[in-house]
């Protein structure tokens, strides 16, 4: 079986999936889709309570938590919509023009 | 086993053998005979099958082929503006390698509207990378419904197969013809066996993902590959099928093509009609004989040029107009398939029977005197013309 890791711009057609059939979940994961941004948040922990408000906001799961604290974006992901930057009620994100975090 | 069957009929009971997973069922003249008459074997528990009723056309094919890629074995009748409405989702099977099964029963696509037998709807289709059968008679229609799922469903083919009829000449005129047994019938289809299908609890799947520029041509190859292994498929199908009915099929039918000089090519019932000019000529000597089209989709053009090869003129008989000003579908992909023959016959294409319009056994003797006329002299006319239309020119 052709697993999503062993595929990519280069694979030949005889190597690919019929159809393009997935055959595993979550192969997101694997694709840098991050390079579609245009603004970047800027994550300020100092300023964080890790109140958890901007997680369940973010349309992408950009924004990793360990041990019920966040931490910074997950910039493969991430689509600088600009979102988490809205609901957060503390000055712990900003949103900074351009694909890259300062 | 003898019976005495219409076409929609042969289909339905043919249906009812195979017992299929899973019918999207919505009616369309002429086709709503075979959902209604599978909706009697589900009511008296005669299948299993899953019967989803549902609005529309669009929805049928969306039903199977979701159906399909869970693991279901699925079918679907429909004709004319049904068809037309499936249109995206033919494509959507196909590219996703669904070998579902259609019963497609041939009616003029609107407008204006009409009822009535052409190709307008099955050949709209044609590149949407469905297999497509025809059948010339009731017999035909039942036993190219039971060789769609051998084909179809082979790993190396995996694509979805368009069975087609005449609309009301084959579906509703009632013909003897030969059933196989039920258990025959299983064992020759036999079950389903995808490798990988949402059901399967060992690994999810998804079916159908966005196909960014760096993967969708490599997947449109891998589909034409899929057509072109085909060709062998049907033709090996055809082999086993002919053991368990004694009936023999081929990509095309050559009638009496040994040694013709002029010769029709077309597709379907007329070419029981065309059947009974060829004998009445050549009982006057004519060298007369006919290719009728079985398999439109892979298209057989190494065999057609093969079977046309020996002829002085050929005429393409298209029950369906392309407007693309330059001959129907069947022309097209006939005078393709002759460019590579160093030496050709005249081919000349006639546009005839369009919304039900009769063709007669007096039209194509008609047509094999043009034929002969071109023979003769060299001198080939209009190439593209109609024929039966009310004109104030005569032309064939």
């Amino acid at each position: 079986m052709i697993r999503a890791k062993d595929i990519n711009e280069r694979t030949p057609w005889q190597d690919l999936t019929p159809g393009g059939e997935i055959y595993e979940a979550g192969t997101a994961r694997a694709f840098n889709t991050g390079n579609w941004r245009t603004n970047t948040p800027v994550f300020h922990a100092e300023a964080c309570k890790h109140c958890m408000l901007c997680i369940p906001f973010c349309p992408d799961s950009a924004i990793p938590v360990k041990d019920g604290k966040r931490l910074d974006f997950d910039y493969m992901h991430c689509k600088g919509c600009g979102i988490c930057e809205n609901v957060c009620p503390f000055p712990a994100i900003t949103m900074v023009s351009g694909g890259v975090a300062p | 086993m003898s019976s005495r069957l219409s076409g929609n009929e042969a289909v339905a009971y043919a249906l009812k053998q195979i017992n299929p997973d899973v019918m999207g069922a919505f009616p369309i003249t002429p086709s709503t005979e075979i959902p209604e008459y599978f909706a009697n074997y589900v009511a008296n528990g005669e299948v299993n099958t899953e019967y989803v009723t549902v609005e529309s056309e669009h929805s049928s094919m969306s039903v199977c082929i979701a159906a399909q890629a869970a693991g279901a074995r699925s079918v679907s009748a429909t004709s004319s503006c049904g068809l037309a409405l499936m249109y995206e989702l033919l494509y959507v099977a196909a590219s996703c390698r669904l070998p579902i099964t259609l019963a497609c029963v041939n009616r003029a696509l609107t407008g204006p509207i009409n009822i009535n037998h052409d190709y307008s709807d099955s050949m709209g289709a044609r590149d949407s990378g469905w297999i497509q059968l025809y059948a010339e008679n009731n017999q035909e229609a039942y036993d190219n419904l039971l060789m769609a799922m051998p084909i179809g469903e082979t790993p190396e083919v995996r694509l979805p197969v368009m069975s087609c009829m005449d609309g009301f000449i084959t579906s509703h005129a009632v013909e003897n013809m030969e059933l196989l047994d039920t258990d025959i019938v299983r064992r020759f289809i036999g079950e389903y066996k995808p490798e990988n299908y949402l059901l399967k609890r060992e690994n999810p799947l998804a079916v159908g993902p966005y196909d960014i520029s760096a993967y969708y041509m490599e997947h449109k190859v891998q589909e034409a590959e899929a057509m072109k292994a085909a060709k062998a498929r049907i033709l090996e199908v055809a082999a086993e099928f002919e053991k368990i009915s004694g009936r023999r099929y081929g990509l095309l039918e050559e009638y009496r093509m040994e040694d013709a000089h002029l010769a029709l090519v077309l597709i379907g019932s007329s070419a029981g009609t065309a059947k009974a000019v060829v004998d009445q000529l050549r009982e006057n000597g004519v060298k007369a004989g006919l290719v009728k089209i079985r398999v439109f989709r892979p298209f057989p053009g190494e065999e057609l040029a093969r079977a046309l090869a020996g002829t002085r003129a050929a005429a393409v008989m298209d029950k369906s107009e392309g407007f693309s000003a330059n001959g129907g579908p069947l022309f097209a992909e006939t005078r393709s398939a002759l460019y590579d023959l160093k030496d050709r016959p005249y081919l000349i294409n006639i546009v005839y029977g369009l919304g039900g319009r009769d063709v007669k056994t007096e039209d194509f003797v008609k047509v094999f005197g043009r034929l002969a006329d071109i023979a003769a002299t060299g001198d080939i006319g209009p190439v593209y013309t109609h024929m039966g239309q009310r004109s104030k020119e005569e032309i064939a």
